[in-house]
């Protein structure tokens, strides 16, 4: 039906939402995920994640930090991105995004200054030269590492984690309700949006950090903490369940109430995103992890270190990939069909444009890279105490 | 240096402070002033018309009226507006779409480069029994969600009820876009800003119709004053049955159409 008539409303051939505005609900979807992880120690006192309790902040930080990069590339006037502080429009859900951002990015540095202040002074002091101006600028000026000032400082990173928790909710929360809040696209318009994003951004943000930490570890030529990777991937495992229960009911609840939108709808997922729809986001990024991960929880007494290292690494790079096509078919999905819902087009990021695959390749690396700059800044893992000389 | 002898630390920077607040005070206000209202078109219609032209935007308020029965598709009011707008190619502020539906309820729609050329003879492959034209534009919502979802209040109503952009104001992050029901709006890839249709704001506050109205040859696009007792518009729309495009969406658009089809979103 739709192939005989495919007619667009004629500005409905450009789309307007890059490949730049899928990499930023993925980036602080990491942010608030790694966030989560390090809130499952330093609040709810998981003593198994203790290994990356400090390194799932930084990781945090690293994603937060470039968080509006893909947004300022995408928008067409990002010299004027200011505006949206100076002078929010707040019947906008959009307007929110300077306050949730500053005041996350504020809980977030202070959490991680207060979490490494020790170590900040102990390098302070240790140090020579250059480093030791850093390292003294990063101190603020503040030397005292009295048991009772760490005490004051544990007591206020938990209040701050506590804090954090719903900030980092809130700041993807909105991501999802800036979809899920337009009417006028049926595939975004649905109050289950925002729970979908958080729930896929925690699944997101643990994969992530079982990655991360297993790279770093072995890096390091350190060993995995068993533990940790159990208790990450039964966490993992959870999260990745209700997320695919809440994507199917979406989806469930749109084919079953057959309205004029699912004429649309169904056609763009049987055949428009089959691949990034059908194929990744359900078959190799969930029903395969969700198995792995059930061995890996179910049979854990069975299993040996490396396996279990194996599975869940391989079972996290699915979920990110997973992750990452979750967002594509929201945010591109949404577009590839036209408003008149009788047509449909097509979008290919190129190569080299300005919105295109490089530039978001950069971005997914520019993390990364950060990440490991703040590593050598914070160690984050306590074997390493070797001063730096 | 004998004066400065006799400023203690204290008042120096005490002076240095109100000094400074004042600084931002005096910058932040005439900032504010002129681009909470300003507009390309707006700005310069408010202070100049009203004292020169006496055009008091208080006075009107507009509405649209298409009666889809007497569009011949002949597209002048796409170059109308192309021209009188520079629209970008392969943009539109307004369009023209054609509907070709069968008995059996085959429906064929086409609108070939907004049909700014006209409509060529085309096979649906079906037999069609009704044919008809639906031309198309900004609705300037009442409720409209573009202006509701701009972050920076770049998008706003008008006193006449009409939907503007400020482009000095717009940053371009395509959210109005995203939130229009109809389609009316783009990112002009020139401007980089949000674009529309403006009811040609620009002449109708001297007096003049919108330039598709104008160059309408049918009588298919009307522009009306609804403020007006004795306008053409405000009179059809208390007397005819009228349609709108998507009502379902509660948008309150202010483009009235006669002569519309449930086939036509």
């Amino acid at each position: 039906m739709f192939e005989t008539i495919n007619f667009l409303f004629p500005n409905d051939l450009h789309i307007h939402w890059s490949l730049m505005i899928v990499m930023y609900p993925y980036i602080t979807g990491l942010v608030a995920g790694a966030f989560i992880v390090s809130s499952l120690y330093h609040v709810f006192g998981k003593i198994e994640f203790r290994p990356i309790g400090r390194f799932s902040l930084l990781t945090s930080l690293a994603f937060l930090l470039t968080a509006t990069l893909p947004l300022l590339n995408h928008l067409g006037h990002p010299e004027r991105a200011m505006n949206i502080m100076i002078t929010p429009h707040f019947s906008s859900a959009m307007a929110g995004f300077g306050i949730l951002y500053t005041f996350y990015l504020i809980v977030l540095t202070l959490e991680v200054w207060l979490v490494f202040r020790k170590d900040i002074v102990d390098y302070a002091r240790a140090s020579t030269g250059l480093r030791r101006t850093m390292y003294k600028i990063l101190a603020l000026g503040v030397y005292d590492t009295s048991p009772e000032a760490l005490e004051k400082d544990h007591k206020v990173v938990k209040v701050l984690a506590a804090i954090g928790i719903p900030a980092a909710c809130m700041l993807h929360g909105y991501v999802g309700f800036l979809f899920g809040g337009i009417k006028a696209n049926p595939w975004w318009s649905t109050p289950l949006m925002p729970v979908i994003f958080l729930f896929s951004a925690v699944v997101s943000g643990i994969a992530a950090l079982v990655i991360f930490y297993q790279i770093a570890m072995r890096w390091r030529g350190e060993a995995i903490s068993a533990d940790c990777i159990r208790g990450l991937a039964r966490w993992l495992w959870l999260f990745l369940i209700m997320t695919v229960t809440l994507e199917l009911l979406e989806i469930i609840t749109l084919a079953y109430e057959q309205a004029e939108e699912w004429e649309v709808i169904a056609p763009l997922l049987t055949h428009q995103l089959s691949f990034s729809f059908i194929s990744l986001q359900m078959i190799i990024g969930a029903l395969i992890p969700m198995i792995l991960l059930m061995i890996t929880v179910l049979m854990d007494s069975f299993m040996k270190d490396k396996l279990r290292n194996m599975l869940t690494f391989i079972a996290s790079s699915l979920l990110l990939i997973q992750v990452f096509a979750m967002r594509w078919n929201v945010v591109i999905g949404g577009q590839i069909f036209s408003k008149s819902f009788r047509g449909f087009r097509d979008y290919t990021p190129h190569f080299l444009e300005k919105e295109g695959v490089l530039a978001a390749i950069l971005l997914g690396l520019l993390p990364c890279v950060l990440l490991i700059v703040l590593s050598r800044v914070l160690p984050p893992f306590r074997s390493q105490k070797e001063p730096i000389g | 240096m004998k004066i400065m002898d006799n400023v203690s630390r204290r008042e120096f920077l005490k002076d240095g402070c109100k000094l400074a607040s004042a600084c931002m005070i005096l910058n932040v206000l005439p900032i504010k002033i002129p681009n909470a209202f300003a507009s390309d078109e707006a700005s310069a219609t408010q202070a100049g018309l009203e004292a020169k032209d006496g055009y008091n935007w208080g006075n009107h308020y507009y509405a649209y009226l298409i009666d889809t029965r007497k569009c011949i598709g002949c597209g002048m009011c796409v170059q109308a507006c192309s021209r009188e707008n520079n629209v970008p190619d392969g943009f539109f502020r307004t369009w023209v779409e054609r509907y070709e539906i069968s008995e059996r309820g085959e429906v064929f729609v086409d609108s070939p480069h907004g049909g700014i050329n006209g409509f060529e003879a085309t096979n649906p492959g079906f037999n069609a029994t009704k044919a008809f034209f639906v031309p198309k534009m900004c609705n300037h919502c009442e409720h409209t969600p573009c202006i509701q979802v701009c972050p920076v209040g770049a998008s706003y109503a008008t006193k006449e009820g009409m939907v503007l952009v400020d482009s000095e104001r717009c940053v371009g992050c395509g959210y109005c876009v995203q939130a229009c029901p109809y389609g009316s709006r783009f990112i002009n890839p020139i401007t980089h800003t949000a674009d529309k249709c403006t009811w040609c704001y620009h002449r109708i506050t001297k007096g003049l119709k919108p330039a598709c109205v104008q160059a309408c040859p049918t009588g298919a696009r009307k522009f009306g004053d609804l403020k007006d007792e004795h306008d053409e518009v405000r009179k059809i729309l208390a007397s005819e049955r009228i349609g709108i495009l998507q009502a379902e969406k509660l948008t309150k658009p202010k483009c009235y159409y006669i002569g519309l089809d449930k086939e036509v979103r």
